[in-house]
């Protein structure tokens, strides 16, 4: 019998160079996926405006975000008052159809209880906006815990329970507004209604205007929250989306709900669209075997350029996972997985996928470059955040994932089902061919 | 009339159509989207550059992400400050405390980097979990022999500008140390450039040909080492003054050393801040030297700024900038271009600060203080304004209403100080009016009157 391990209380090392953001990112993300909704950060300025800034350098899109800007003595005495003023002056200027607060570190730490503060505000101005509110400490989650938590708070406050009814839901976690779009496609090719929830694909990839708009027009109607509940199934990608948070679980408010994995790569797209075929009871359209059989010829024109090429992949867990599987189908050996999720079972996900990956959560980008180096690395696949890892390795990046803030049309990179996979393919290969083609003096024209 | 937020109408004014008492220095209100950021913010904007410190974030993981690698602050040497570093506190340190957190973290990166100092940030929740970073900052001072600072920057006690006292703060304390080494006649401090795209190295150079040195820039391509000899300077020459003026008092309180306000933008403005540093030091060859420096320089750019000053001739914009004192610069930069402010403000202007603006600015052009994206696009609107200049939060209100945009905040790229930097700008506003695009924007067709 093994004897029982002894608990050492180790102190954890510093961040250095983080993978993590914060969860009121996530919340805020999911909040300007809904129609007409302004999403407002109980806590101190610097909260909302560096959320804004870095959101925006990334969707080159408005995203307004408001604060309850909290004073020394809101912080002494609580966040009562600023949080009504607050609630007051974002209702009168951008007459919103949701409210969507999420917590921050600071209110967290003093213990706001925002729903009385909510419940308080309704009583007093007779306020029939809706308001939703998500916790999200940054001492307990990142942002795709705060992305999943704000979905099921969303569900929980706006949805009723009804009859069922002849639609389904697709609720994706983190993707990119082009594979929202996609998604949207996939369902109307189906001919299957469907509720997409978060649907920032506008929002955050919008149009001209002819005169300022004050919330972005599109995104998921409330209505169509409201009856979320009644679906008679719903697909539900990405597995941080499966796990249960602060805000409950997914599973609670959903009947016939598929829970898998974001849709990369042959094997994980079957799945996917097997689910799809499943939920809606109908056929594949033949757009999309078409699809999957032009990747399927890709992947041979194009496997010795991969085979045996050692990879890092770094990000959100999700991408991770399905990156690991789709890297192992095409011969790409992922040999660093890492990402700043700490949660045991996206590592026994990747580990599965990516067998002989040193799989990395919790974890940051100076400890994987510490840990890459010697390890003849071919590539990188990851956000702009691990242009550290390719520059200091002289590796190239392909670029996927949030945050995409050094490269143009980061709202338009497809992820997801056989054209995101295709995608990522093109994109893959072609960066071991410039690579090989700019470091050789020869001069190759034909690769 | 815009419908503004009750509490801020005394915040937006027309230059001398309304009375003019403008309200600033205040708290924005709960639910005004502000642009402005935090306390923390301040510190870090202001200490981010100095390349060979060690700059430690203590507190959970969302303020050293979003401060990672963030400016445009080039070093000529080592390139610590643009890796982010932070306790990353979870749920029991918020209950249990952080200090053995801290403590260790500080050993482990001291030993890992090597620093010459360190600067320790507190963020919201070490404010109120009543972690003693004082002591913690105390002892590894003691055992790693380097200067371990607490930057008191915790986001909600008070506002940006805070910030930027409790940074001012923390560098004062780094003063005062060198008295040995060599300091020369003419010399000067520059406070409040962070050699942005290399800018300080651009104000460095005008001053060297003068004959005039820099002991040390805060914070632009900044030392440790350099900053312990500053106060032996004879000048400080503040730039960034909301910044950094609160520096140059203690160190006239302390050291004696005199302090000028000046800007290193447009072309006014930095003739005369190269002027003005002869002059403080009294020898007709310096003010020579600063003539002939200026004269050169500007037979150089005049001829180019007249170029695009053909092209940009009556285009309107609006400016909204963190500092007040590169507004005023901008304003009269603008008016080289035979272009006209007709929206201006910033984030943490001061009540001076204001009256000033209102000299310097045409009747009826609009003051506004801490202002939103609804208000801004509101007048961006309605005075059919070209050209907006702000930093990466404004730029999107800009294009959506298919206007011009030039970027002048701390992320960018390419220099826009100095006199090269001046033709910068104007060839980075000419090749923003003055592309092909915005004629398919909707917007644009629909204020030229054509169909959308």
């Amino acid at each position: 019998m093994k004897a029982p391990e002894k608990v050492i209380e180790k102190i954890a090392d510093p961040a250095r160079n983080t993978c993590r953001l914060c969860a009121p990112l996530g919340a805020s993300t999911v909040f300007r996926g809904i129609e007409n909704c302004i999403p407002l950060l109980h806590g101190s300025q610097g909260c909302s405006t560096y959320i804004r800034r870095y959101m925006i350098s990334h969707f080159r899109e408005p995203v307004d975000i408001a604060s309850s800007n909290f004073s020394e003595s809101a912080a002494v005495f609580g966040g009562r008052e600023n949080l009504h003023t607050a609630l007051d002056n974002v209702i009168g200027k951008y007459q919103p159809s949701l409210v969507g607060i999420a917590t921050t570190c600071l209110s967290e730490t003093i213990g706001d209880d925002v729903s009385l503060y909510i419940r308080e505000y309704n009583e007093k101005n007779k306020s029939e906006v809706p308001i939703v509110n998500v916790p999200t400490p940054s001492y307990k989650g990142i942002h795709t815990d705060g992305y999943r938590d704000a979905v099921i708070s969303c569900i929980k406050t706006v949805s009723k329970d009804n009859e069922t009814g002849d639609f389904i839901n697709i609720i994706p976690s983190f993707v990119s507004p082009e594979d929202l779009r996609h998604l949207k496609e996939i369902a109307s090719d189906f001919e299957t209604e469907a509720v997409l929830f978060p649907d920032y694909s506008e929002t955050l990839d919008g149009e001209s205007w002819d005169s300022y708009r004050k919330i972005s027009p599109g995104g998921t109607q409330l209505n169509d929250i409201a009856r979320m509940k009644s679906a008679k199934a719903s697909i539900v990608i990405g597995s941080s989306l499966s796990r249960s948070g602060l805000s409950g679980s997914l599973s609670e408010h959903l009947t016939n709900a598929h829970f898998m994995n974001l849709p990369i790569g042959i094997d994980l797209c079957d799945e996917f669209f097997a689910a799809f075929e499943k939920a809606t009871g109908k056929p594949l359209p033949e757009k999309y075997s078409a699809e999957r059989n032009r990747l399927v010829d890709s992947y041979m024109d194009a496997h010795k350029y991969f085979f045996e090429k050692r990879a890092i992949i770094a990000g959100d867990e999700d991408l991770v996972v399905s990156l690991a599987s789709f890297m192992s189908e095409i011969g790409i050996v992922p040999v660093i997985c890492a990402t700043g999720s700490d949660n045991p079972e996206a590592v026994k996900l990747i580990k599965k996928y990516a067998p002989d990956a040193e799989v990395m959560a919790d974890s940051d980008y100076a400890t994987v470059l510490d840990k890459a180096r010697g390890m003849n690395c071919d590539l990188v696949i990851g956000s702009s955040k691990a242009f550290y890892l390719s520059k200091n390795l002289s590796i190239p990046l392909v670029r996927v994932g949030f945050p995409v803030h050094d490269r143009f049309g980061s709202q338009r990179i497809k992820h997801l089902c056989y054209r995101g996979t295709q995608s990522i393919l093109d994109n893959i290969a072609n960066a071991i061919i410039e690579h090989k083609q700019n470091s050789s003096n020869i001069g190759y024209s034909y690769l | 009339m815009i419908d503004l937020i009750e509490a801020r109408k005394n915040q937006v004014y027309v230059n001398r159509k309304d009375s003019f008492n403008i309200e600033c220095d205040k708290k924005s209100v709960a639910g005004s989207v502000s642009q402005r950021a935090c306390v923390f913010c301040g510190s870090r904007v202001v200490l981010y550059p100095i390349a060979d410190a060690l700059h430690l974030i203590h507190g959970p993981i969302g303020c050293a992400a979003y401060t990672w690698d963030i400016r445009g602050a080039l070093s000529s040497g080592p390139e610590l400050h643009r890796m982010s570093f932070c306790t990353d506190l979870r749920e029991n340190d918020v209950i249990y405390g952080g200090e053995k957190k801290l403590y260790n973290a500080l050993i482990s990166l001291i030993e890992k980097y090597n620093p010459k100092a360190a600067f320790i940030y507190s963020t919201c929740i070490v404010g109120l979990i009543g972690d003693d970073i004082n002591a913690v900052c105390r002892k590894v001072s003691a055992e790693k022999n380097i200067p371990v600072i607490p930057v008191h920057s915790e986001g909600f006690k008070g506002t940006k500008k805070d910030g930027y006292r409790a940074a001012c703060e923390a560098l004062f304390t780094l003063t005062g140390f060198d008295n040995e080494s060599e300091v020369p006649k003419h010399s000067i401090n520059i406070l409040g450039d962070f050699n942005l795209a290399g800018e300080s190295w651009i104000i460095k150079n005008y001053y060297k040909e003068m004959g005039i040195d820099v002991v040390s820039c805060l914070t632009g391509d900044g030392r440790i080492d350099e900053i312990k000899k500053a106060h032996r300077a004879s000048l400080n020459v503040v730039q960034c003054s909301g910044s950094m003026t609160f520096l140059a008092k203690l160190m006239k309180e302390k050291y004696g050393i005199p302090f000028i306000r000046v800007s290193y933008f447009g072309i006014e403005d930095l003739s005369e801040a190269l002027y003005e540093v002869a002059r403080f030091f009294k020898e007709k060859e310096l003010i020579d030297k600063a003539a002939e420096l200026v004269g050169r320089e500007l037979s150089v750019i005049y001829p180019e700024i007249t170029k695009f000053k053909s092209r940009l001739e009556g285009k309107k914009a609006a400016i909204y900038v963190g500092g007040s004192f590169k507004a005023f610069s901008l304003v009269k930069a603008l008016r080289h271009l035979g272009m006209k402010t007709e929206v201006v403000g910033s984030q943490t202007g001061s009540k001076d600060d204001y009256d000033y603006l209102k000299e310097i600015c045409d009747e009826g052009t609009i003051i506004v203080d801490d202002t939103n994206p609804l208000e801004l696009s509101h007048f961006i609107e309605e005075r059919g304004v070209d050209l907006l200049i702000g930093g990466v939060k404004e730029r999107p209100i800009a294009y959506k209403l298919g206007i011009a945009f030039c970027d002048h905040n701390h992320e960018r790229k390419i220099p826009l100080a100095g006199f090269e930097g001046m033709v910068n700008f104007c060839r980075e506003v000419y090749s923003s009016v003055l592309s092909p695009v915005w004629k398919y924007s909707p917007a644009y067709r629909k204020r030229k009157g054509g169909t959308v």
